[in-house]
């Protein structure tokens, strides 16, 4: 599955409507770290159908990064049934992330 | 059996890229063992202009990925995995990493170092809500409003100078009545718009209710006590090596870096300590960069006696 990129308008459908845990992936492009998390976000996307993984640019989506709060990026959230289940700040290896969704 | 490599980095920022290179062009298998991608505190940089060949500067991201194309066009590996543990002093080294169990005759660390810590109540707690290590990642969510930078070093006064551009105010709160920084920083700091300087001052408390809402400081000369408002605060102070994976087992001087001279070699025979983890005294990229080159020869040479 590719990473899939939220904005106001699909965040409803693609997140709160989910019935599999949602990573969501907080970055910018001009972000060092978000660019070095980039490819692992991507690399649980095709080995884990099980989840859906998702980004938000916080450049473009403001009202999102609000939304959640987001101070610092890269910011990783765990959703699950709509709801908040875990959040970490900062690049996480990915055995990590994993355990996150887990 | 299982495989054995030549040379195991670990680490995949410019000691261990440029290790890996140098270690593949002597003909050496090479694999390196990186947590996230290449860079390591390079990627924090946006603009790295002390790094030579670079006449326009290059952002630390770019510079990273560069240097692990340099090092794998010439075959060096890498892994993506965290490494857990070791057995160094065994021969072949055996590595413990969350892909599994790796095998080495020789073993370059070139973990670098992480960022340092204020080590004021509840600042974990507020990473992420405030208190940040990362101007310029966090930088832009800062737009307008207030933030204060703590530290005196090259790092705190490229914080405060980008944060500058960015916010209404800036604080820089620093422990000491002047600057560690290198002389470039010093003109434009003092130049910049909207920089404030706290001489003498330390943070001693982290004011908040869901995410920070000022810093209590003190006055380390008259001892006076105060509050600041701030929507933000950056600590800039200086780093600490990582070493997590190795301890017990090899010497490390008293601020837990990895002793090393010149010449790379640690107190474990083949093992090697490239960068930012090793005693030095110039922490640079080019530093670190010349330490992979030097840890990678003293790692054939330690190789062709087994």
């Amino acid at each position: 599955m590719a990473v899939i990129k939220l904005t106001k308008d699909n965040f409803e459908a693609e997140v709160m409507n989910c019935d599999k845990p949602v990573l969501i992936d907080f970055y910018a492009d001009w972000c060092g770290p978000c660019r070095m998390v980039a490819p692992i976000v991507a690399e649980i996307a095709e080995e884990h159908p099980e989840y859906k993984i998702c980004k938000v640019n916080v450049d473009e989506e403001g009202a999102l990064a609000e939304k959640f709060e987001v101070m610092s990026i890269p910011t990783l959230f765990v959703i699950k049934d709509g709801k908040v289940a875990d959040q970490s700040v900062g690049a996480r290896p990915k055995a990590q992330i994993l355990a996150m969704l887990g | 059996m299982e495989k054995i490599y030549d040379v195991v980095v670990i680490g995949g920022g410019p000691a261990g890229y440029t290790a890996a290179l140098y270690a593949t062009r002597a003909g050496l298998d090479t694999l390196v063992l990186e947590k996230f991608s290449a860079g390591g505190q390079m990627t924090e940089t946006q603009s790295i202009d002390n790094y030579p060949g670079f006449d326009e500067g290059v952002d630390g991201f770019t510079l990273g990925m560069k240097m692990q194309a340099g090092a794998e066009r010439f075959g060096a590996k890498t892994v993506q995995t965290e490494v857990l543990s070791c057995e160094l002093s065994t021969q072949p080294k055996k590595i413990v990493a969350d892909s599994g169990e790796i095998l080495a005759r020789a073993v370059i660390i070139a973990t670098g170092a992480g960022h340092k810590h204020l080590g004021v109540a509840d600042e974990e707690k507020l990473v992420g809500r405030g208190v940040g290590y990362c101007a310029a990642c966090d930088g832009m969510l800062y737009r307008g409003k207030t933030v204060a930078v703590v530290g005196g070093g090259n790092s705190a006064a490229a914080d405060a100078l980008l944060l500058s551009k960015i916010c209404a105010k800036v604080y820089l709160i620093h422990r000491r009545d002047t600057m560690r920084a290198e002389k470039v920083y010093h003109e434009p700091l003092m130049k910049a718009e909207g920089i404030e300087f706290l001489w003498n001052s330390e943070v001693t408390e982290l004011i908040y209710d869901k995410r920070l809402s000022g810093v209590k400081i003190r006055n380390k000369q008259s001892g006076e006590e105060s509050e600041l408002s701030l929507d933000g605060l950056f600590i800039s102070i200086g780093r600490s090596p990582v070493t997590a994976a190795f301890g017990g087992q090899i010497a490390l001087d008293g601020s837990g870096y990895i002793i090393a001279g010149e010449d790379t070699k640690t107190s474990i025979e083949g093992v090697f300590a490239a960068g930012d983890v090793r005693t030095k005294a110039l922490r640079q990229i080019v530093t670190a960069a010349a330490d992979g080159a030097v840890a990678a020869h003293f790692a054939e040479e330690y190789i062709a006696t087994l």
